[in-house]
């Protein structure tokens, strides 16, 4: 195959990127912390993270990545899912599935709006 | 679509691999596999990180963790702990002792804080085995700029308005040497890429040519298209197989991809690139010598002018540069000449690749914009000299180049300050000399290694080296006298003004660098009769010091010729008649009583 215009170049840059752009350091940009110690992953924290791995990549989200942390504390609540966005507060959902992991890309990362239903609060009310 | 999530980078360079990065590799696919990661985490084999003296080196993204000294036995770990449950592994994490600040990502550390990193920008970021890696990080992007929307006329301005200079070590400027091989009329010119490195201590184009090696190809390419040639040849040395391998896979997977070839990026325009394996003769990276080296005869130099821009390869015009300079190139087309031109000092532009090594804590491989000071270097990035031991100067620019003493530490690493003070910036060997190295015997080392690599065509170079040689070594061995001195230092400038070419030229800097800031050193050899490192051994006296030694005969068993004597619990003595100063006693004594 070859490559024969600029915009050929591009496409294959664009494709590759997506996959590399993991590489970059970075300091803005939405991080998504996936709580996946014993706990975390006992209570499915797994197919949460591969969700959020899939939507992001699915929408080129290239300015979002998707992390792993320790036990956050509240066991009972897991899985639990945390989303620093920069110069917002941190949101924290809890008893996350890969449908709720879903809906929170589409709305909190792509459209700013928090999740209200999902989060702490709400749960804990 | 590919759920990757995370990416463990392993470098693949020389260092590396010689310290089993390959066999990290394995073990990381293996135990991904047990864990049921395979879909989640991708392992990519890099080039080099440039802290080679803490390999392997493992980094993990997206968080950029840095794990240095990486063993086979640590992956499990890092596997089960970090790639799985995200808990990072603290204690294989890179840390510099002093600050021990938990610096977890790259840019944080000492080490690369004062780095900046423009030919070594993808080194230990994409995996140099995949085009399409290199694309994603805009690579051919310049190629096709140039192709598409420059004529090559622009193409040379461009590269000339930047300053770029050449990296191989005498820092012509390419654009001006582009400029003539275009001028030149020919219907066929070449343009060949010296990746000839035979500097001792050196291996900054190794390097790149492990980690990026489309980034020379697509630079050769355009030099091409500039001064109007469809034919390149790199020549590099056989004893670099990975770079060589990873240069056929990359020639490979570009013509693939139609980036070389015929028709490129359908613009008519014809670029094909092959290699030629050297053996490993220093005087090829010389010019002339490496282009009579690829028409497959004996690598010799010949006299210059003529050119290579005007008759070179196969008597035609013909352009050489060294790998750093065309790792350069397409960052200068992508990003301007006015980029470019706003790094580094008024007449060095850029940064510079250079290869620390010697008693130096980081040794490995760091860029440092021009105009960055040695002590920088030395200190900041380097770490110091291990074991608390003083700095006393450093070797740039390898047999060809000067020392620098530690008075001049302050001095601004670029083309002119280092010509003043009698060094030169050289292909970027920096080798780094403690209190412990015998200056005299730094200046035969390297005089010996020119002599071995001498070509002998001219005389000045065959028999003035070896002369040169013949009285360092006696100086070493206590038999010079002040007069040799002198005729050293004369015989330096008949060497210099008759070589034929820059090896014989260069090759009496390291002694002319020597006795102009080290002269102290000589006198104490011919004069006193003495080595003040104690590195040369004829010189060395052995003597106990009555008033430490405690008397417990360990000297005197190890003595392998018998020479100690003496009472047990009273002090023992030398016999300098039977001492072959082997220093066994020196090394041997708990007390420090053995005196040099």
């Amino acid at each position: 195959m070859a490559v024969k215009s600029l915009a050929e170049l591009e496409a294959i840059k664009n494709k590759v990127m997506n996959e590399v752009n993991l590489r970059t350091e970075r300091e803005d940009g939405t991080r998504i912390v996936v709580g996946m110690a014993t706990c975390g992953i006992a209570a499915g924290a797994r197919p949460v993270m591969a969700a959020f791995v899939e939507e992001v990549a699915k929408r080129q989200l290239n300015n979002v990545i998707v992390q792993q942390t320790g036990c956050i504390g509240i066991c009972r609540l897991e899985p639990i899912v945390e989303v620093y966005a920069p110069g917002k507060e941190k949101v924290t959902y809890v008893k996350m599935t890969p449908d709720k992991a879903a809906r929170i890309v589409a709305e909190h990362i792509v459209n700013g709006q928090v999740v209200n239903e999902f989060t702490i609060g709400a749960s804990e009310k | 679509m590919e759920l990757v999530r995370s990416h463990v980078l392993v470098c693949g360079g020389t260092g590396c691999t010689s310290s089993g990065s390959q066999k990290l590799i394995e073990e990381f696919n293996k135990q991904i596999a047990a864990k049921d990661l395979e879909r989640e985490v991708k392992v990519v084999q890099t080039g080099c990180f440039g802290l080679c003296a803490l390999g392997p080196i493992v980094v993990v993204y997206p968080e950029g963790v840095y794990y240095s000294m990486v063993k086979v036995e640590d992956v499990e770990e890092i596997v089960s702990e970090h790639l799985l449950k995200g808990r990072i592994v603290k204690r294989l994490v890179f840390q510099e002792e002093e600050a021990a600040s938990g610096a977890q990502s790259l840019g944080e550390v000492d080490f690369y804080k004062k780095q900046h990193r423009v030919a070594l920008r993808n080194c230990g970021v994409i995996n140099p085995e995949n085009i399409e890696e290199y694309i994603a990080f805009d690579g051919y992007k310049a190629l096709a700029k140039v192709l598409t929307q420059m004529t090559p006329e622009e193409v040379i301005d461009t590269i000339s308005a930047s300053g770029l200079r050449g990296r191989g070590g005498a820092g012509f400027p390419t654009g001006r040497k582009w400029q003539f091989a275009r001028a030149s009329k020919g219907d066929v010119k070449y343009v060949c890429c010296n990746a000839d490195e035979g500097d001792p201590g050196a291996f900054m184009d190794r390097s790149v040519l492990e980690g990026d090696p489309h980034s020379v190809l697509e630079a050769m390419a355009i030099a091409g298209y500039a001064i109007g040639s469809n034919q390149g040849f790199i020549y590099i040395r056989a004893e670099y197989p990975i770079a060589v391998k990873r240069l056929e896979i990359a020639i490979t997977q570009a013509k693939e991809y139609g980036l070389l070839g015929k028709d490129i990026f359908g613009t008519g325009f014809d670029f094909d690139i092959e290699l030629r394996l050297g053996a490993g003769a220093f005087v090829c990276g010389e010019e002339t010598a490496l282009m009579t080296s690829i028409e497959g005869k004996r690598g010799e130099p010949r006299p210059r002018p003529p050119f290579p821009a005007v008759k070179g390869l196969w008597g035609k015009p013909s352009i050489l540069n060294n790998v750093e300079t065309y790792a350069n190139i397409a960052q200068i087309i992508n990003n301007g000449a006015e980029w470019f031109a706003s790094i580094g000092t008024e007449k060095s532009k850029g940064t510079k690749v250079f290869a620390l090594g010697g008693k130096i804590k980081n040794t490995g491989l760091v860029e440092i914009p021009m105009g960055t000071t040695l002590r920088e270097i030395v200190e900041d990035i380097g770490g110091g000299c291990p074991d608390g031991k003083k700095f006393k100067a450093a070797q740039t620019g390898g047999p060809s180049g000067g020392c620098i003493p530690a008075s001049l530490i302050d001095t601004p690493i670029d083309y002119d300050s280092l010509i003043s003070i009698g060094s030169m910036m050289g292909s970027g060997g920096l080798i780094v000399m403690d209190e412990d190295n015998c200056m005299v015997d730094i200046a035969k080392f390297f005089l010996e290694f020119t002599v071995d690599e001498s070509c002998g065509k001219c005389t000045p170079c065959r028999v003035g080296t070896k002369r040169l040689y013949e009285i360092l070594d006696k100086i070493t061995k206590g038999n010079g006298t002040l007069e040799d001195l002198d005729r050293m230092e004369a015989l330096c400038y008949s060497i210099k003004n008759g070589a034929l070419c820059g090896l014989g030229q260069t090759a009496p800097n390291p002694v002319l660098s020597t006795l102009r800031y080290f002269r102290d050193e000589y006198v104490a050899h011919v004069v006193d009769k003495k080595c003040p490192a104690g590195v040369c051994r004829e010189l060395a006296n052995y003597r106990i010091n009555p008033d430490k030694c405690k008397g417990c005969s360990l000297c005197a068993k190890k003595c392998p010729v018998g020479a100690i004597s003496g009472e047990l619990k009273s002090p023992f003595v030398i016999d300098t008649t039977k001492c072959i100063k082997c220093g066994v006693c020196a090394s041997t004594c708990k007390f420090g009583a053995v005196e040099k």
